[in-house]
């Protein structure tokens, strides 16, 4: 009951090692105040939250210490009470600088005035349940960070009739949606019931990879009797059944079109943790002002999955985690196929960083690029069946418009086919680049 | 036999009735040019390099000849064809200042640390979008080319990790400004040879960490030069081109060297 294999399966995919056993059997624990929080004010996809607070003011939890900033953009909170000791720029995982408050806990934790949990939700309107979801500054926790409230409230002519949990969590290494759905699944499916009431979305879907069968289990026995013909869906293991569009097809065999949001096709993808988010908002009234994060990797001594403060440095988070054991070669922000490299353990986390992940010198290898083979594995595996090898060239010749004839736009990064790549050649690297320089060319003209 | 003779009627027949048509869409659906643009765009070099701000040259003598536009944009023409452009428009000819690309960043390999191994496309958008840059610096020049490769004469070249333009070569179509990921590259009067070689807006201390020759935002060289010449632009000293600075005492007393003479 409420069980179902997924009937359809995406083009292309890759099966990297996955390496979850060293985090997946460690409960989640949550982690003790840190000497001092960066809260950055771009952490989430838009535009970055404008500070409210100055150097030297006192800040209680949950209080907002960044206002939205615009249509797409969300709210960012005082992550414990404390006093703020900076305010200055600071790189974001993926490079650009962005303004961040450092905050010294005072240890206390109290709460700002004005929590008013709400465990009778059922009672709230539609409008109600987004204003309480950009309240709480609620972004997509599963890495890119599109703004939950913005994602809830699609244009009055779309019907949205299916709302699909993503617990694929396919990166290799990352486990904290796994331990979510094995140890918090009933308050995942309230966050769905609620997200689902907001949307008017009739059926809902979970999927998840079938190398999770505990997490499968766990859902399906916490599926309340409310959620209706709500179903469990289990998709084949394959990097990357996690993207929304590949899950999509995955799931209920529609095709989101180029260019296009799902949306376009009546439906909306939430990850788990931000469905979790949106159940700790809206029922117990708490701003995001916590995740959880899979701390893992080779050199970390305990590995595990760890309930961190926004804001709490890498470093920090590696500390807890019994530091580390052996050389360093690469800190990445996120997981290994879409994470972002970092220089050192200085950055803060975000509401978008899913994992930390070190790896050793023996994981860690420079290639050097070779010409195209023309093998066509990257055709192969690419899930948006474009042909990235042809691409490649284009923008190594810096040709941005025949690389926008081939789609370059819409190559959803997920590193497929530079994986694949047995002349080492940065494929993903270039579609990136080009990206950027034809959104700059766009812009432009 | 019938068929060739088919054949040839009904060819020749498409054909003329073809011919027909368009003899009739030439008449009646001609565009009328001016055909003074024609001539100006003879004028024209022909490098489309865009430096004049329209899109090439056969945009710019239309707009030379319909909407006015000064005849002096075009900077790889120079002073030749200038005159030219003046004894065809009428328009009396006022040579506009002449003026150069530079890359305002001195860290050289020696000067300005790495913070990562960079392995990805050697490209300096790409680099700057990775972590912001392997370059410890966050403001500085990469040195991955991309302004060399947009440089349609060559003028720009990486010596010791930082691009170099040489002035003599640059003609001023400002494709390297457009394509620089950090905007360090401005353009200067061609006259003018001291130039502080740093962008970064970050206060001493940082910048130390950073660069050996970055400006630390002492203010020194903005006391010595007369007229404001050197102004303090946040934590950073700035030429202004607008004043004549020609005073080698700002170059001598400058602590991390970064004001030099080109």
């Amino acid at each position: 009951m409420g069980f179902i294999k997924a009937k359809y399966n995406a083009p292309g995919g890759v099966h990297p090692a996955y390496h979850k056993d060293l985090a997946a059997e460690q409960p989640i624990v949550e982690m003790p105040l840190p000497a001092s929080l960066v809260v950055s004010m771009s952490q989430h996809l838009g535009k970055p939250a404008t500070p409210t607070v100055k150097k030297g003011d006192s800040v209680l939890r949950g209080q907002v210490i960044g206002e939205s900033a615009g249509f797409i953009s969300a709210a960012v909170h005082a992550p414990t009470s404390g006093t703020v000791k900076l305010v200055a720029p600071v790189a974001t995982a993926a490079g650009p600088q962005a303004t961040a408050i450092t905050i010294e806990p005072d240890g206390e934790d109290t709460w700002v005035e004005g929590i008013s949990p709400c465990p009778n939700w059922q009672a709230l309107g539609k409008k109600e349940i987004v204003e309480k979801i950009a309240a709480a500054g609620i972004t997509g926790m599963g890495g890119a960070g599109f703004p939950t409230h913005v994602k809830v409230s699609p244009p009055p002519e779309t019907e949205i009739d299916t709302l699909i949990l993503n617990g694929a969590e396919c990166e290799p290494y990352l486990t904290a949606d796994y331990r979510l759905m094995v140890e918090k699944a009933a308050e995942i499916w309230q966050g769905a019931l609620i997200i689902a009431k907001a949307l008017d979305a009739k059926t809902i879907y979970v999927a998840i990879e079938d190398n999770k069968p505990q997490a499968i289990a766990a859902m399906q026995e916490a599926l309340p009797a409310e959620a209706g013909d709500a179903q469990v869906v289990e998709l084949k293991t394959e990097y990357p059944q996690g993207a929304e569009k590949q899950q999509i097809f995955a799931v209920t065999g529609r095709e989101v079109p180029a260019g296009g949001l799902p949306l376009n096709v009546g439906i909306v993808v939430e990850n788990v943790g931000t469905t979790l988010a949106v159940w700790d908002a809206v029922v117990n009234g708490r701003p995001l002002t916590e995740r959880v994060t899979t701390v893992t990797g080779g050199p970390v001594a305990k590995p595990g999955n760890v309930l961190a403060r926004l804001g709490t440095t890498t470093a920090d988070m590696v500390e807890f985690c019994g530091g580390t054991s052996g050389a360093v070669a690469k800190i990445i922000s996120g997981g290994p196929m879409m994470g972002f490299a970092q220089a050192d353990m200085s950055g803060p986390t975000t509401k978008t960083t899913s994992g930390l992940l070190l790896l050793g010198p023996e994981s860690v290898h420079a290639y050097e690029s070779m010409p195209c083979i023309s093998c066509g594995r990257c055709v192969g595996v690419c899930p948006m069946n474009l042909m990235p090898n042809e691409l490649s060239q284009f923008l190594e010749a810096e040709d941005y418009e025949t690389a926008e004839e081939y789609n370059v736009m819409d190559c959803i990064e997920c590193g497929c086919c530079a994986f694949e790549c047995p002349a080492h050649r940065p494929l993903v690297q270039h579609m990136r680049r080009g990206k950027t320089q034809v959104m700059i060319n766009r812009r432009n003209q | 036999m019938t068929a060739v003779i088919q054949t040839a009627i009904t060819i020749g027949g498409a054909g003329l009735a073809c011919g027909g048509l368009l003899a009739l869409a030439a008449k009646f659906l001609a565009v009328e040019e001016d055909p003074r643009v024609e001539e100006v765009n003879e004028i024209l070099p022909g490098a489309n390099c865009g430096g004049c701000a329209y899109a090439g040259c056969a945009a710019y003598a239309e707009a030379i000849v319909l909407e006015g536009a000064a005849i002096n944009l075009c900077a790889p023409g120079g002073a030749e064809i200038l005159n030219k452009l003046a004894e065809a428009t009428g328009q009396t000819a006022q040579q506009a200042e002449h003026k150069v690309a530079i890359v305002l960043c001195g860290g050289e390999v020696e000067h300005a640390p790495r913070k990562f191994d960079y392995n990805g496309v050697a490209d300096c958008q790409a680099a700057h979008s990775t972590g912001g840059g392997d370059k410890a610096c966050t403001y500085g020049c990469l040195g991955y080319a991309s302004c060399a490769r947009a440089c349609p004469v060559g003028a720009i070249e990486i010596i010791n990790g930082i691009a170099k333009v040489h002035p003599d070569l640059c003609i001023s179509c400002q494709a390297c400004v457009k394509t620089c990921p950090r905007k360090l590259i401005k353009m200067v009067p061609y006259a003018r040879k001291i130039h502080v070689m740093c962008s970064s807006k970050d206060k001493g201390p940082a910048v130390k960490k950073a660069c050996t020759v970055g400006c630390i935002g002492c203010t020194i060289c903005t006391k010595l030069a007369e007229d404001e010449a050197i102004k303090m632009e946040g934590f950073l000293a700035v030429v202004d081109y607008d004043k004549d600075l020609d005073n080698d005492t700002v170059i001598e007393k400058c602590p991390p060297n970064c004001i030099v003479r080109i």
